[in-house]
């Protein structure tokens, strides 16, 4: 890949970013120069490494769901939920009460709201509002309050919105413990229904606020917005059996750069054979790609820009006319550029903060059947639509309920290539041939953060999927190519 | 607040260690009550800005997360060389957490478990930009002197905020009933 190894490495200026500021977890750019500014090679390294999968090894299924939320204190309710649907079919074959589903929907839509908030106001706003070389001392949420109070109070009372509806199906805002294999521990109260519905209205109303500043911005300035950080690349999301979206629960899809479907209605629970994690010396985060496709090509994004232009409807009516819109803009091909991805953010914030009304509408939240029974078995995988994207988890237990296998690949990861070419695609135009200042290098990050990505989530890696580690030499030219396949058998040459 | 207002305000610096991040959005669950905090605090390095690097005149540090890799244990003397004040902030930074889960396993087996071929050597990510794990998942106190010790996993925005304007009101931080857990 372009910009990914230089060829003398040893005779270049190396600057690096680190931390990586205004995101979740821990990641680290370095950047190598020649004499004359000349980028040669960019990376986003992922440093940090936590052991998770191994560490369930040996615990009792239903600790589960509580304790892979501690991945991630951004997306806690996308591991707890995810884990969930895995343990379902472990514990009943995958079925749920009415009930249980729509409070384990309301759950999620809520913390889609909160987190969506919190990664446009708290963290991008400043660089959208003020520059992307604005002043450091400026450039954050307690920047944006005192230039634009109005922006930052909405933003903190959104997300404070979506954490009191986490809270009140979880028991908790961080790490709750709601949702169980096999349903629900609860239920709501009218008082806890009428509390949430009482502000709903205003934040529909903020949430389209928010669609509106983010679509201000875009127009205002679309030889940076339609162009920076740019990936063209084929884009994945779970749909709904009628090819709506849907956060929750659906089917797989994925759509070339073009918009072309390349497969439709796939069930997550063959992600085994479709999809392959590569490895690369310089990063924890693997490098997933679609088996089928290869490595060069196959690579893919996730999250609300792949989303939004891959389902064929939102369910919700504010939020469908603003994604007509969106993809009116895009014109007959999709949109690649990163900072779309602020924009699709927001229309699935809207959408959110409509479908936690309309499940609040919903009597069967109030109903007292919260478990469902079924067929015990060996393994489970689910799959859910987390903030960052689809987000995999797969299990096995054995018959004394412990735990024997475990495999996430989180949404973080799946954007792993996208995000490294969109560092690359900012530094090639922005950097080279430039003495480089801090303000460039923000041009870095902000293209890192129109992926809000999670590197916290992203650092458990320890998959057992199948794997392909190439071996290359200074050149880049591969020299030697190991696979393993999804059972662990060690092969040679391509899967 | 009822507290009285400092001459100056206190530089606050955060980091999140081997954590989840989770401590991070406790502290912002403290919600609108943050626009209180910024009359009495600047941020200083943190998540939230884009400050790389402690002041040396900073008066309180927080940290999220225990110590896992070589990384975080620069970060940490850094923060205890430049802030008075080092509170551990949640269940991570006391005790380790959930990732010092590992603890009883070998790191070189979890990491062979992934990266390495076997009969064919092993492919672990190496490269010199990646900081070397440690061994264990240490809390920060076994690495350098800690102030205070702020309990949860995470702790409550109403525990953070309480511990807050205790600290800032120059009171002895107390949590009571209802605020102080260890979940």
């Amino acid at each position: 890949m372009e910009l990914e190894t230089a060829k003398t490495p040893d005779a270049l200026k190396r600057i690096v970013i680190e931390p990586v500021s205004r995101v979740e977890g821990h990641g680290k750019v370095t950047i190598l120069l020649d004499d004359d500014n000349q980028v040669h090679q960019v990376r986003l390294h992922i440093v940090e490494f936590r052991g998770f999968e191994k560490f369930i090894e040996g615990r009792p299924y239903w600790e589960v769901p509580v304790l892979v939320q501690r991945l991630c204190g951004i997306c806690p309710v996308s591991h707890h939920l995810a884990a969930s649907k895995a343990m379902d079919m472990i514990v009943n074959g995958g079925i749920l009460t009415p009930t249980a589903e729509k409070i384990r929907r309301l759950m999620h839509y809520g913390q889609m709201l909160q987190s969506h908030a919190l990664h446009f106001f708290h963290l991008s706003s400043p660089d959208l509002l003020f520059g992307f070389d604005s002043d450091v001392a400026k450039r954050n949420i307690v920047g944006v309050a005192a230039a634009n109070p109005d922006v930052a109070k909405m933003g903190v009372l959104l997300r404070k919105f979506g954490q009191e509806v986490i809270r009140v199906t979880s028991g908790k805002r961080v790490h709750g413990t709601g949702s169980v294999p096999g349903g629900v521990n609860k239920s709501l109260t009218i008082e806890e229904r009428d509390y949430l519905l009482k502000d709903i209205d205003q934040m529909i109303a903020w949430s389209r606020d928010a669609v509106g500043i983010i679509k201000g911005l875009h127009k205002s300035n679309p030889a940076l917005y339609d162009v920076f950080g740019a990936v063209p690349s084929t884009m994945m999301s779970l749909v709904d059996d009628k090819g709506d979206l849907d956060f929750y629960h659906g089917a797989l899809r994925a759509r070339d750069k073009d918009g072309e479907v390349i497969f439709d209605q796939v069930s997550y629970q063959g992600y085994n054979t479709l999809l392959t994690e590569g490895v690369k010396s310089w990063s924890y985060m693997k490098f997933p790609y679609i088996t089928a496709l290869g490595d060069e090509k196959g690579w893919y994004k996730v999250g609300p820009l792949a989303r939004i232009q891959n389902c064929d409807r939102i369910p919700t009516p504010h939020a469908e006319a603003e994604r007509a819109e969106f993809v009116a803009y895009g014109g007959a091909k999709p949109m690649h550029g990163s900072l779309g991805f602020h924009w699709a953010r927001m229309i699935e914030m809207l959408c959110a903060a409509e479908t936690i009304k309309d499940l609040l509408l919903d009597s069967d939240i109030m109903g007292a059947d919260l478990m469902a029974e079924g067929p015990r078995r060996e393994e489970g995988i689910g799959v859910i639509e987390a903030p960052r994207g689809t987000l995999f988890h797969h299990y096995r237990v054995n018959e004394d309920d412990l735990v024997t296998y475990a495999n996430l690949i989180v949404s973080t990861t799946n954007n792993n290539t996208a995000m490294n070419v969109a560092v690359r695609d900012v530094a090639k135009n922005y950097l080279t041939g430039h003495e480089i200042t801090e303000g460039l290098l923000n041009h870095i990050e902000v293209a890192i953060r129109c992926f809000d990505p999670c590197l916290s989530c992203a650092t458990h890696a320890l998959g057992k999927m199948p794997l392909e580690v190439s071996l290359v030499d200074a050149s880049g030219a591969e020299i030697d190519r190991m696979t393993k396949d999804g059972e662990g058998r060690i092969g040679k040459g391509a899967l | 607040m009822n507290a009285p207002l400092p001459k100056r305000k206190l530089k606050v610096a955060t980091t999140s260690l081997a954590g989840c991040f989770g401590c991070h959005m406790s502290f912002l669950d403290i919600d609108e009550r943050i626009l209180d905090l910024v009359e009495l605090v600047e941020f200083d390095r943190s998540p939230i800005t884009d400050i790389k690097h402690c002041s040396p005149d900073c008066d309180l540090g927080i940290i999220e997360g225990g110590v896992c890799n070589a990384e975080n244990v620069h970060v940490l003397h850094e923060f205890r060389k430049n802030c008075k004040i080092l509170i551990a902030m949640g269940a991570c930074a006391i005790n380790g957490g959930l990732p010092a889960q590992r603890n009883s396993l070998d790191i070189r087996d979890i990491l062979a478990a992934v990266y390495a071929q076997p009969g064919r050597g092993v492919h672990i990510p190496n490269d010199p930009e990646i900081p070397l794990l440690l061994n264990e998942v240490h809390p920060l106190h076994e690495v350098v002197k800690i102030d205070y010790f702020l309990p949860g996993c995470p702790p409550s925005g109403d525990a953070i905020w309480k511990f807050l304007t205790d600290l800032l009101a120059g009171r002895t931080p107390t949590l009571g009933f209802g605020l102080i857990h260890y979940d």
